[in-house]
């Protein structure tokens, strides 16, 4: 379920035509191609969603899509 | 020695058309774009009426992910570069990319993202302000994006002088290339400032129409019961080119731009000079630059704006420049039909000046039903006319105390 949110969220920030493909393993800077102003606003984006705050400090350790969900699930 | 400038390339982004075509066809029969604000809820505005484009459909010319990153200003820059850039049949690829620039003007930039990104900062505090606000926002980001689009690695700026910006521009792009510095550069200038904030400052101003009952009569330049001006938005984008450059590409080539003229009031922050003095110096210096007697000139692209100084005195400096020949000269303001596009405005109205040389025709001044003493030239009323135009000159006049006015010429 979060999964499938976060890929979401990630593919209409990112004006992605389609979230297919999108895998734990993606990472949002190589392969999906966000620049560090795209990493800060879905971050925002997901805080909304999701109601917690990603300090930055702990956004800068996501190495993939699977990270972030890790840690949403753990905090939400 | 002085390189020659020519327009090869044309891109309309207006409330009367998209495209060339669409635009010209429209200011020749006097088409008004102007109709009740459907962008937002105007109803407690002074003024409910605008000159909105209402068919923009931004992917149609930029990727989604780059549009979504653009405040509407920028797309319409991006959009109108590319209906330029196409209509010219230019070859990026085979172009020096070091020698070709981008100078752009814009009134008020970015001001729907600010209102936007301040409502967050208000409502849900510092931490939710966008990090593309800034990028978006800043007025200079519409030439940034277009260089990026297209690989425009030569000279880029971009003018801020209010309604004069994209006359300024249209000039300084002229000089960088009359003085061998590029060989291609797009110009012109660019505006999305129908927004509630933007708005409601100019009616706060008193200087908009508030003929809400009769949006297509709004805009009435020079004629005795004009109430202001009306809002307009768009893009209008020229490509201007070394002569030399544009011959050995074979290019079509529209007129060439021969003068450019500024000057500045320096008496009021809104109001013009008395008598118009400020204009009539831009236009003289324009004359001078293009090194032609005031009695060449066949067509003025008047600033027109429809409020009650500016046509006054704009008429007047017309009068003080050019004399007798002022009972000669056709002059026109296709802000009647187009509404005042701010930032924008030079660019749209140079185009209309190129398509009159290129189609010996002049647009009308439309809305024109009543004379007013105070202004008393040819202002081509409400029927455009078949007529050979060999110089036309562009005036923009801008809050400020900002003066512009450029002249194109007939290319044999």
């Amino acid at each position: 379920m979060v999964f499938e949110k976060v890929v979401e969220i990630i593919a209409d920030q990112l004006g992605l035509d389609s979230a297919e493909g999108i895998k734990p393993s993606t990472s949002l800077m190589k392969e999906l191609e966000a620049d560090s102003l795209d990493a800060v606003e879905i971050m925002m984006a997901l805080e909304d969603e999701f109601g917690i705050e990603i300090p930055d400090e702990e956004a800068e350790k996501f190495k993939n899509i699977g990270n972030i969900v890790a840690y949403i699930e753990e905090n939400i | 020695m002085k390189k020659r400038v020519v327009i090869t390339g044309i891109g309309a982004i207006t409330p009367v058309g998209i495209g060339k075509e669409k635009y010209w066809s429209s200011l020749k029969v006097g088409k008004s774009g102007i109709a009740k604000i459907t962008k937002f809820d105007a109803d407690e505005f002074p003024t409910k009426i605008a000159g909105e484009i209402k068919d923009f459909e931004p992917n149609d010319f930029i990727d989604r992910k780059e549009s979504k990153r653009m405040d509407r200003f920028t797309q319409f820059a991006v959009a109108a570069s590319k209906l330029a850039i196409d209509d010219s049949e230019i070859k990026l690829e085979k172009i020096d990319q070091y020698r070709f620039g981008v100078v752009l003007g814009s009134g008020i930039g970015g001001i729907e993202t600010l209102e936007k990104e301040h409502q967050k900062l208000i409502s849900k505090g510092p931490s939710r302000v966008s990090p593309f606000f800034i990028p978006m926002m800043i007025s200079n980001i519409g030439s940034g994006q277009v260089s990026m689009t297209f690989g425009a690695k030569g000279p880029n700026t971009t003018v801020v002088t209010a309604c004069a910006s994209s006359t300024n521009a249209i000039g300084e792009a002229f000089k960088i290339l009359q003085r061998g510095d590029a060989d291609i550069i797009i110009t012109g200038g660019t505006e999305a400032s129908i927004t509630p904030l933007s708005m409601a400052g100019f009616c706060s101003m008193k200087a908009m129409s508030i003929r809400n009952d009769q949006p297509d009569k709004a805009s009435r330049p020079f004629d005795k019961d004009r109430d202001g001006f009306v809002m307009g938005e768009g893009a209008g984008i020229l490509l201007l080119e070394e002569y030399e450059h544009a011959i050995k590409r074979g290019a079509m080539i529209y007129g060439e731009v021969v003068g450019y003229g500024m000057s500045a009031d320096a008496y009021h922050i809104t109001a013009p000079a008395p008598g118009g003095e400020g204009a009539a110096r831009a236009m003289k210096n324009a004359l001078n630059d293009a090194n032609i007697t005031p009695d060449h000139i066949d067509y003025i692209n008047a600033h027109g704006t429809s409020t009650p100084y500016n046509d006054k005195f704009e008429s007047m400096a017309i009068k003080t420049v050019f004399g007798d020949h002022s009972d000669k000269l056709a002059v026109s303001s296709t802000k009647s039909m187009t509404g005042h596009l701010l930032g924008a405005a030079g660019g749209i109205e140079a185009i209309a000046c190129v398509m009159s040389i290129k189609d010996g025709f002049i647009p009308p001044t439309i809305n024109y039903d009543t004379p007013d003493p105070e202004c008393d030239l040819d202002y081509v009323p409400n029927v455009g006319r078949n007529k050979s135009v060999n110089f036309t000159l562009s005036n923009s006049l801008g809050f400020g105390g900002h003066n512009a006015t450029i002249i194109i010429k007939k290319v044999d």
